[in-house]
């Protein structure tokens, strides 16, 4: 309670003694309570269990959300991996898919050219069976 | 024979025995966090510890300590970067549990529940208040500074000090009021 009912100062008791008395009580009834509360507080056993926990929690959070981080970019950059890898490998597929094209069509030209050439010779060699119709016939031309 | 620095030392330990409680106490009732209070407390003694050599005793020891507590909870407070972690972590309690606590003495269960409830609306009151007030309030009614020694450790002027009272003891008397 506040000295002799009122502030123990020394110019407050007159400002004191204008307060209403509702006022005063539960003015002197706060001030017992925070003094009742600090003392209990300033003499209760200071267990190092309770800051031992809150460091331990907030240790495990701390590195929880460490955890949970790295994780994260090691697992966004195991994805963007395997991503350029699948990217290259698909490229790697349509280069050698386009290359086998052009091999195939270079092939396909390579026959058609000796097919061709072989039609040509084939059509201008007489067979040596047909040698005097060719005579024969080139005297008529000439007649 | 003993030096100077041991002086000092036995003269800065009988401060620390002296007005620990007192500046706990400001501390507790201005946070409402136990933890927190006794943390600044320890912090306001090792800076006072660190700055012992300075203090030119122009002020009371008492006056210097606690415009010391009263900065460096101002710093808390105003330290917002890790206030989210400060908000988690918190252990403030509420106005009620606050409430709860009254000297054991010689009165009547329906006396001690009615004195609770006075003690409720004054903490009530005192939520509402800006820091300042509420500083200058805990320091008038609750470690019972004369507002000269208040004028000193907040670094206001006597006058200042009174109009903030005046409007911290308005509060309450509204909150008290409203009870009715």
């Amino acid at each position: 309670m506040m000295e002799n009912g009122g502030l123990k100062t020394g110019n407050g008791q007159a400002e004191w003694d204008e307060l209403d008395p509702a006022l005063k009580q539960a003015l002197s009834d706060f001030k017992a309570s925070v003094h009742a509360w600090s003392e209990a507080a300033a003499s209760r056993p200071r267990t190092m269990r309770e800051i031992v926990v809150r460091r331990t929690w907030r240790l495990a959070a701390g590195w929880g959300l460490a955890s949970i981080l790295l994780a994260g970019a090691a697992s966004g950059g195991l994805y963007e991996h395997h991503h350029q890898q699948e990217l290259a490998r698909i490229a790697a597929a349509e280069r050698e898919a386009a290359h086998q094209r052009e091999v195939a069509a270079e092939r396909a030209q390579a026959d058609e050219d000796a097919l061709a050439k072989v039609d040509s010779d084939v059509s201008q060699e007489v067979p040596d069976a047909l040698e005097p119709l060719v005579a024969l016939s080139t005297q008529d031309e000439a007649k | 024979m003993a030096t100077a620095n041991d002086i000092a030392a036995q003269d800065f330990a009988s401060i620390v025995e002296n007005h620990r409680l007192q500046i706990f106490r400001f501390l507790l009732a201005s946070t409402r966090d136990v933890d927190l209070a006794e943390t600044l407390t320890q912090e306001c003694f090792l800076k006072a510890h660190r700055n012992w050599s300075h203090f030119r005793g122009d002020s009371s020891a008492m006056t210097w300590l606690m415009r010391i507590a009263i900065n460096l909870q101002k710093d808390h407070w105003r330290n917002r970067r890790m206030q989210f972690w400060r908000q988690a972590s918190t252990n403030k309690v509420d106005l009620d549990e606050a409430s709860e606590w009254l000297p054991s003495g010689e009165r009547s269960v329906e006396q001690k529940m009615l004195a609770r409830e006075r003690v409720a609306h004054v903490w009530r009151a005192v939520e509402g208040l800006s820091e300042r007030q509420k500083t200058i309030f805990l320091l008038r009614f609750v470690e019972e500074l004369e507002l000269s020694e208040i004028a000193q450790s907040t670094g206001l002027s006597e006058g200042t000090v009174k109009a903030h009272l005046s409007r911290a003891l308005a509060r309450v008397r509204a909150e008290l009021g409203g009870k009715r």
